[in-house]
């Protein structure tokens, strides 16, 4: 029987322990009528080797692709060392650190990781991680509402990422927290200070500010921290962690730096996997410790006086406050923020920043080449990280169609979430792609946007 | 040691040296970083090593019995992982059209209808990224229902007192209040308190079946029409499935809207602590509230469902689809399994528990719920250890560490004084079995003995015993150098 | 001594001492903190916040759980205790000398209602079993 060792004697043997005649006599105490007969719907049993003979088929049938997709989620290189270390049976297969001293690899790895990202975003703490950014900065905009106390009413830019603006509302709606939607200036593509001012005399709780926002542009994260503080609002920074080996970090932001950071950090070694598991990050000031959802770790001594770590400030936690419990989270991402502190200590500091310079020069090369093709032009005039918005002459959705027909995902079709600015499509050149790729994708877009504009042609011929 | 005590100024690691330097750059300068983060500088060796002999500062289920109550520590076959892992699984964006993914999409196809199937439930989404996240969206398509018929007096959550933590915090998050109902002597709900807490005001109810103190509630046939009465709907915890898994289904007990902790009854990995996956499953009458994406089928192939073919769906959990890792692994361990192979895990897993539970009773152990059948967990009773040799739970599940065991939940449910709530798991052999049962008499042994052994452990680990009121008195939650 | 003669008792276990000028002083009981154990962190109400009896104004939180503290009495708080904030552990030491906060009673009467020691120590006792 797979994965199960029991002998026939065995099973004998217990049975008359328990004193019971058949294994039926376990579940004698189930209503009878509820009793379920042999489950249809499920197929045969298969053998290892027939379900992987299977998953190949259906992973080869998927393919490689030359991507260039970013939107939240970015291909970049881990190394080899990160998966064989992560998916030690010692890491993969224990379970939260309830016992600190049969846990002590678990507890070191997420205190590494919180000291990492408490310096990435110079912030004084970190908690070990949340699902992903998205619900992070749920989790972020309802502490800065508990820290707050007297508003329930948060700034959100337009130009924060779309499907993060439509977790954050799921999850915070049914407590009545209102968000308010914050344009961004149509030339420059960043949140516009001027329209700012509409928001003045609103008693908010919390700003919302994207660095990079999704369009790759950077934000007036000075002016919108220090607009927040003025308005005794809280400053909640949305960030890339890659971003952050550049980039001023969110603690440094305006004059006081931001209060709560959260991001998603996919970027940190977690392969993109069609979506998961990646993890959320969050760090804030010292002060809002007790706010924070999640787990976090801290240092203590032993019985004998030895530095170890245990899961502390539990009473925050559903499984001691339940219903007045910061969060109702319990298990959270830790095999993920494990292959992210091995990440970033096999990166280190020189490593990261080459990475995110190497990220952005690619997007700029990117750009610039795509934007030579004739009709395609940059839409904003903001600086970027690394993604661009670039306008097309004609619509996205048949131009990305013909481009998979070369194996390339050419980029995030901004159509649906921001129609408002026409043709426009996000793209995303990381680290990890060359000069001929770049070139690649330069010679197909003008070949199909060539073949679109010739009067009476589709996007592509082959199509029709 | 920490990874930064061990950083060199100036050493690299894996770092990508073939990337050009400089580059073109248009960042502003007063946007720039001025001084780096604090990352450790190690070579390649230093990092694999410090992490190698991390990991052997751990139990897992690779190295030790983990008979951690309520979390199912099973076996997590390797075969899930590997194929998990292949190139194009792991090198698929979560943007990239369907028509690129048919293969990924396929396998989380049939993984929704295979959790239909084994939960007796019309339709599953994916989407929740832990079991408190389908906890969350559990209630809120409760609300959401509730909302559509215009029937917004029902402002309260029941949730037995036995209830895991998560099941209250749910209930707030989602703007309920919550409403705890006693348990009765013999750990079933106490059904004439819940006939007197529900009514005009009553949204729902939850239960985990079996429930956390290790039964099965006998009364769930008369809680369903009590709650469904009054009109509320009944949530299902599926924290407990395992026990259960082929011979009871939660839709066949009543229940309108449930959610499975594929790590715990589908075997993916803990991980330390996560990630795990929470899909959620409703009734007919709930299925255009479940949350996105959900994946459909239609005459091109597999697809993902969004708000224009969900209109009333109560949202997204989470920027994608879910924790697509987490989910292709739990497909292939039920792929693994088929029909019969899920009606081995309930099996097996309830008679490992009723063994166990038996063992220990013989043994003289005190059983909290002693009339009843275990289901694929059950609680035990310390207090009288402690009444006569000072020697408590916590100190007895330390000592457990000692003897090459991980401790079972201590102090869980709250309900039972100085209590362990101990699970199995039918991954584990009648031999594991019986040296865990010989280590706890000899620990018992140990207690009358000398009780300071017991006290003072563990003794093998790596650390002594840590103190927990500093680290929360004094937090150092980061490395700080001076 | 557990629970002292002098003071009045709520039966949330806050016990409760009458000052010459009039105001009370609050602050947990021998058993309370003995069911609490390690006591890590005290959030007290600011001084000024107007109480009712019953109403939830601090928290405790020990390593293993949560206690809301409920004002025995209605009224101002006039004081909150800073130094015990800054080191719970006195709680646990001296939950008789280590006060929480002191509120001006808007309602004397409330006084009597609470219980004497007697009361209150039969109380914690059909709470333990």
């Amino acid at each position: 029987m797979p994965f199960i060792p029991h002998t026939e004697q065995d099973v004998r043997e217990m049975m008359a322990a328990i004193g019971i005649g058949s294994l039926d006599d376990l579940f004698d105490e189930i209503p009878p009528a509820l009793r379920a007969g042999t489950l249809s719907g499920l197929p045969p049993a298969l053998s290892e080797m027939e379900i992987t003979r299977l998953m190949h088929e259906r992973a080869a049938r998927d393919g490689a692709w030359l991507n260039f997709i970013g939107a939240g989620a970015y291909e970049h290189h881990i190394p080899a060392a990160v998966w064989q270390i992560a998916t030690r049976g010692e890491f993969y297969s224990a379970y939260t650190p309830y016992q600190a001293e049969a846990s002590q690899g678990t507890l070191q790895v997420l205190y590494e990781f919180q000291s990492m990202m408490a310096s990435l975003t110079a912030l004084e703490v970190s908690n070990a991680s949340l699902y992903d950014g998205a619900s992070a900065l749920a989790e972020a905009v309802l502490m800065a509402v508990r820290a707050h106390k007297s508003s329930r009413r948060v700034l959100m830019p337009v130009a924060a990422h779309p499907t993060w603006r439509k977790v954050v509302r799921t999850i915070v709606r049914n407590q009545g927290i209102e968000l308010l939607e914050c344009p961004y200036d149509a030339a420059a593509g960043r949140t516009s200070l001027e329209a700012l001012d509409r928001f003045a005399r609103d008693d908010l709780a919390a700003v919302v500010i994207p660095q990079p926002n999704f369009f790759g542009v950077l934000e007036p994260v000075d002016e919108l921290a220090d607009w927040a503080h003025a308005r005794n609002a809280l400053a909640i920074a949305a960030v890339n962690p890659t971003a952050l080996a550049l980039l001023k970090p969110p603690g440094e932001w305006g004059a006081r730096g931001a209060d709560i950071a959260v991001g998603d950090g996919q970027p940190l070694g977690a392969p993109l996997a069609g979506g998961g598991p990646y993890f959320g990050f969050m760090t804030c000031r010292e002060d809002l410790v007790r706010q924070m959802p999640g787990r976090i770790v801290g240092a203590t001594l032993d019985r004998d006086g030895r530095r170890g770590y245990v899961l502390t400030l539990q009473a925050r936690e559903q499984h001691i406050r339940r219903a007045k419990a910061t969060s109702n989270i319990c298990t959270n991402q830790g095999l993920m923020a494990t292959a992210a502190t091995l990440h970033l200590a096999l990166l280190g500091p020189a490593g990261l920043a080459a990475v995110a310079r190497a990220c952005h020069a690619n997007t700029l090369a990117l750009a610039t080449r795509l934007a030579r093709v004739r009709g395609v032009t940059r839409a904003f005039s903001g600086a970027i990280f690394h993604e661009a918005v670039l306008r097309l002459p004609v619509p996205v959705a048949p131009v990305l169609a013909a481009l998979r027909e070369q194996r390339i995902l050419g980029g995030f079709d901004l159509g649906q979430d921001y129609p408002e600015l026409g043709h426009a499509l996000l793209v995303c050149a990381t680290e990890t792609r060359t000069e001929d790729d770049i070139a690649r994708y330069g010679e197909q877009l003008e070949r199909i946007i060539g073949e679109s504009r010739r009067p009476g042609a589709g996007a592509s011929g082959k199509r029709s | 040691m920490l990874i930064f005590e061990l950083s060199r100024p100036g050493r690299q690691g894996a770092a990508p040296s073939s990337l050009k330097a400089g580059g073109a750059s248009e960042i502003p300068g007063d946007q720039l970083r001025t001084r780096p983060p604090r990352l450790p500088e190690v070579s390649e060796l230093d990092a694999v090593r410090h992490y190698t002999r991390l990991s052997q500062r751990n139990f897992s289920i690779d190295t030790h019995f983990y008979p951690l109550g309520s979390c199912t520590m099973k076996y997590n076959p390797r075969a899930c992982n590997a194929a998990a892992l292949l190139p194009p699984f792991l090198a698929r964006h979560p943007d990239a059209p369907a028509d690129t993914g048919q293969g990924f999409l396929a396998c989380l196809f049939e993984l929704q209808e295979m959790l239909e199937s084994v939960t007796g439930m019309a339709e599953v989404s994916l989407a929740p990224m832990a079991g408190a996240q389908g906890e969350f969206a559990g209630v809120a398509m409760i609300r959401a229902y509730h909302d559509a018929r215009g029937d917004a007096a029902r402002d309260e959550i029941l949730v037995p007192d036995a209830a895991h933590g998560t099941n209250p915090a749910s209930a707030v998050m989602c703007g309920y209040r919550v409403r705890e109902i006693p348990t009765d002597a013999d750990g079933n709900v106490d059904v004439a308190s819940l006939r007197h807490a529900v009514g005009p005001r009553t949204a729902g109810l939850m239960l985990t079946n079996p429930s956390t103190l290790g039964v099965f509630e006998r009364h769930i046939i008369e809680v369903g029409n009590v709650v469904h009465g009054a009109g509320g709907l009944l949530y299902y915890d599926g924290a407990n499935l395992n026990a259960i898994l082929g011979r009871v289904r939660p839709g066949d007990m009543g229940f309108d809207v449930i959610h499975i902790n594929l790590h715990k009854t589908f075997s993916t990995p803990h991980g330390g602590g996560g990630p795990g996956a929470g899909p959620v499953g409703v009734n007919a009458t709930l299925a255009p509230f479940l949350p996105l994406p959900v994946v459909g089928r239609n005459a091109s192939g597999f697809h993902l469902l969004d708000e224009r073919d969900c209109p009333r769906s109560i949202g997204r959990l989470g920027a994608h689809l879910g924790n697509a890792g987490v989910l292709l692994r739990a497909y292939i361990y039920m792929r693994m399994l088929g029909a019969a192979g899920m009606r081995r895990v309930g099996d097996y897993s309830t008679l490992n528990a009723n063994y166990l539970m038996a063992e220990l009773k013989r043994a003289g152990f005190e059983i909290a719920f002693p009339r009843r059948r275990a289901s694929h967990e059950f609680v035990l009773t310390l207090k009288a250890l402690r009444d006569e040799t000072g020697v408590a739970a916590m100190d007895v599940a330390k000592r457990l560490l000692d003897k090459g065991f991980h401790a079972p939940t201590a102090y869980f449910p709250q309900l039972v004084p100085e209590c362990l709530l101990i699970e199995p798991t039918e991954t584990e052999s009648k031999q594991t079995l019986d040296a865990f049962v010989a280590a706890m008499k000899e620990i018992r042994e140990e207690a009358g003995r000398d009780p300071q052994l017991v006290r003072g452990a563990p003794h093998s680990t790596p650390l002594r015993r840590l103190d927990e009121a500093r680290a929360a008195r004094e937090p150092d939650l980061a490395w700080n150098p001076h | 001594m557990t629970t002292p003669d002098n003071l009045k008792y709520s039966r949330s276990h806050e016990w409760v001492k009458s000052e010459a000028d009039g105001t009370v002083t609050v602050g947990i009981t021998f058993h309370a903190q003995e069911q609490l154990g390690d006591i890590v962190f005290i959030q007290n109400p600011e001084v000024g916040r107007k109480v009712k009896q019953g109403e939830e104004c601090a928290v405790i939180e020990s390593v293993k759980a949560a206690a809301d503290i409920y004002a025995p009495v209605s009224g101002e708080v006039v004081a909150a205790n800073q130094e015990v904030a800054d080191s719970p552990e006195r709680v646990n030491r001296d939950p008789y000398a280590a006060w929480l906060f002191r509120v001006r009673p808007s309602s004397p009467g409330e006084l009597a209602g609470l219980l004497d020691a007697a009361a209150y120590a039969k109380h914690a006792e059909s709470e333990e079993s």
